[in-house]
């Protein structure tokens, strides 16, 4: 019975989860053929160890070295961390004051807001990335109001641009980063700040000196959950991004639904892999530390 | 604390406006006549009326809500089981091995997870449809439903459980007699996690789905890459509508217990 309830999710994860990656793997050694699979070697075990040998020497790190020749993906990746980066500051910087506005209201008000927060977080991711093709077009909301205002008079092309991949991660993954500063905020004591106050320093002072060291876990927290993701969304870049908007999440997905070129996406989805470690170790750290913190 | 500065009043209103705005422009849309999204034409409900003839539209929601089901309810027992050999079991063979796997899905992008369970679909020659889609989504959202489950696990003691046993519960029994009851409202809303994850998955579902299955993201994603229609907004409304009622009626009914807990402890006392 015991052994059961251990072994039942243990060999799910092993089947779906483990031996796909290890599948992944192994095609990313692999040669593209036109055969169905489309790769080869398959692995053949009817001939026992002797096949398996010589399955192993047709594996190459060709599809690795084929990467760094072409520089799509080199471009692909880089351009993937530079918005992954600029996004994940960016929604800080709206983030947070928000976080801090709803610590800082009443407390009756403070799960109203809390809600107002979550509520977005529960609808359709690609629905809210929709809504945003019909105010950033040419013909938009976005242009109509600001040629009504006077502010331009030439509409923007913003849509199908850098830009629109922006406003799609900030605004999609806003509820990522407003709810664990929130968390972080809301905990503080309310006396430090007075305490600041009264030894002298003024409420900028008492801001930056004892609130915000205060939010750090809260703000490092919410940084990885929304560099995390969005280092290889796909969704949005697709729909909001140009045609020259890189991002790896969508190369993957054109190698693969469009090149047919399995040995290639399987080597892009490895590297992808290997810079995610980096965050994913430090976070998890970071959220360690948190927890030691609390006890 | 103090009174809200006009510095926090700007932001409040203007991050919620940056939250809602985009969906309000949506939902008024839906009710445009004109086929344009953009130009206002007047009051209209045809949209609604085209939706409900669309039958590939109806198909994949109806394919949606199944795969929903099943994955959610499926992922909600095997999160549950996996929470819980976490948190109560101490040692065991390849117990980081377990807990690594139970994370990595988390933070795994959807394009390697998609690309990598469909390699291993085609691999073991297994048909791609609905069932593909359920244990794709499965997979990923019994993760998420672990770590809701097992940090409601720690925070209560086990020596409930123990007494229990003690007493002459088998460990069946005193799961279910004790510890369930207890970790409930997490597995519920564990359950409820997984089944909008599962609603909401285009990218997973997109690699797992085969000709003879498609979900309602994969149908909204490709009709969206055209372009923007009312029948889209017309769609987008009501699963905002539905989302919201859901939200709104699981938070007032968790206030309502709470509360109810609270008299009943005030009493007790």
């Amino acid at each position: 019975m015991r052994r059961l309830l251990v072994a039942v999710p243990y060999v799910w994860l092993v089947v779906l989860f483990l031996v796909p990656f290890g599948i992944v793997l192994k095609i990313s050694l692999s040669d593209i053929a036109l055969a169905i699979p489309p790769y080869t070697p398959t692995l053949d075990l009817s001939e026992g160890w002797t096949g398996f040998k010589a399955f192993l020497s047709q594996l190459d790190l060709e599809n690795y070295v084929f990467l760094t020749s072409d520089d799509l993906y080199w471009k692909a990746y880089l351009s993937s961390l530079q918005i992954a980066f600029l996004s994940t500051f960016f929604t800080l910087l709206v983030g947070f004051p928000v976080a801090y506005a709803m610590a800082r209201a009443a407390e009756e008000w403070r799960p109203a807001l809390l809600m107002l927060v979550i509520l977005p977080f529960w609808t359709s991711f690609l629905i809210r990335v929709y809504a945003w093709i019909g105010i950033l077009s040419t013909e938009g909301f976005l242009n109509q109001f600001l040629m009504w205002t006077g502010v331009i008079s030439e509409p923007l092309t913003i849509l199908n641009t850098n830009t629109a991949v922006y406003i799609g991660i900030v605004y999609t993954y806003l509820p990522f980063m407003i709810l664990p500063i929130y968390a972080t905020l809301e905990k503080m004591d309310g006396s430090l700040l007075e305490a600041a106050e009264d030894l002298g320093c003024s409420r900028m002072q008492a801001f930056w000196l004892v609130t915000v060291p205060l939010a750090m876990p809260g703000v490092v927290a919410g940084c990885f959950l929304v560099f995390i993701p969005t280092l290889g969304e796909f969704v949005i870049p697709s729909l909001l991004g140009g045609s020259d908007t890189l991002m790896i999440g969508k190369v993957l997905w054109e190698e693969f639904f469009n090149n047919r070129d399995w040995p290639v996406a399987s080597s892009v989805a490895i590297i992808l892999l290997l810079i995610l470690i980096v965050p994913i170790i430090l976070f998890q750290r970071n959220q360690q530390i948190n927890k030691e913190a609390d006890q | 604390m103090r009174r809200l500065s006009t510095f926090n009043i700007v932001s409040l209103t203007l991050g919620f406006a940056f939250l809602y705005i985009p969906m309000v422009i949506l939902v008024v849309y839906s009710f445009n006549e004109s086929k344009l999204v953009t130009v206002w034409a007047g009051f209209s409900t045809k949209w609604y009326g085209e939706l409900l003839q669309n039958e590939a539209m109806i198909d994949a929601a109806w394919v949606t809500v199944k795969v929903a089901f099943f994955s959610s309810t499926i992922a909600t027992v095997l999160g549950t089981m996996a929470a819980y050999v976490i948190v109560r079991r101490g040692r065991f063979f390849g117990r980081t091995l377990f807990s690594g796997m139970i994370y990595a899905p988390l933070v795994m992008p959807e394009v390697i997870t998609g690309l990598s369970l469909l390699l291993l679909f085609i691999a073991i020659g297994l048909d791609r449809g609905v069932l593909t889609i359920v244990l794709a989504h499965t997979t990923f959202s019994m993760c998420y439903v672990s770590v809701v489950v097992s940090s409601r696990l720690v925070s209560f003691d086990d020596s409930l459980e123990e007494a229990a046993l003690d007493l002459g519960a088998s460990p069946f029994e005193a799961f279910r007699l004790v510890t369930l009851p207890i970790i409930a409202p997490a597995v519920i809303s564990g359950w409820l996690l997984a089944f909008t994850l599962s609603l909401d998955d285009l990218v997973i579902a997109s690699f797992a789905a085969g000709p003879s299955a498609t979900t309602l993201p994969i149908k909204i994603f490709s009709s969206v890459r055209l372009g923007v229609s009312p029948e889209i907004n017309a769609l987008s409304t009501i699963i905002i509508a539905i989302v919201t009622v859901g939200v709104l009626t699981a938070s007032i009914v968790s206030k309502r217990q709470i509360t109810q807990r609270l008299k009943e402890e005030a009493q007790a006392d």
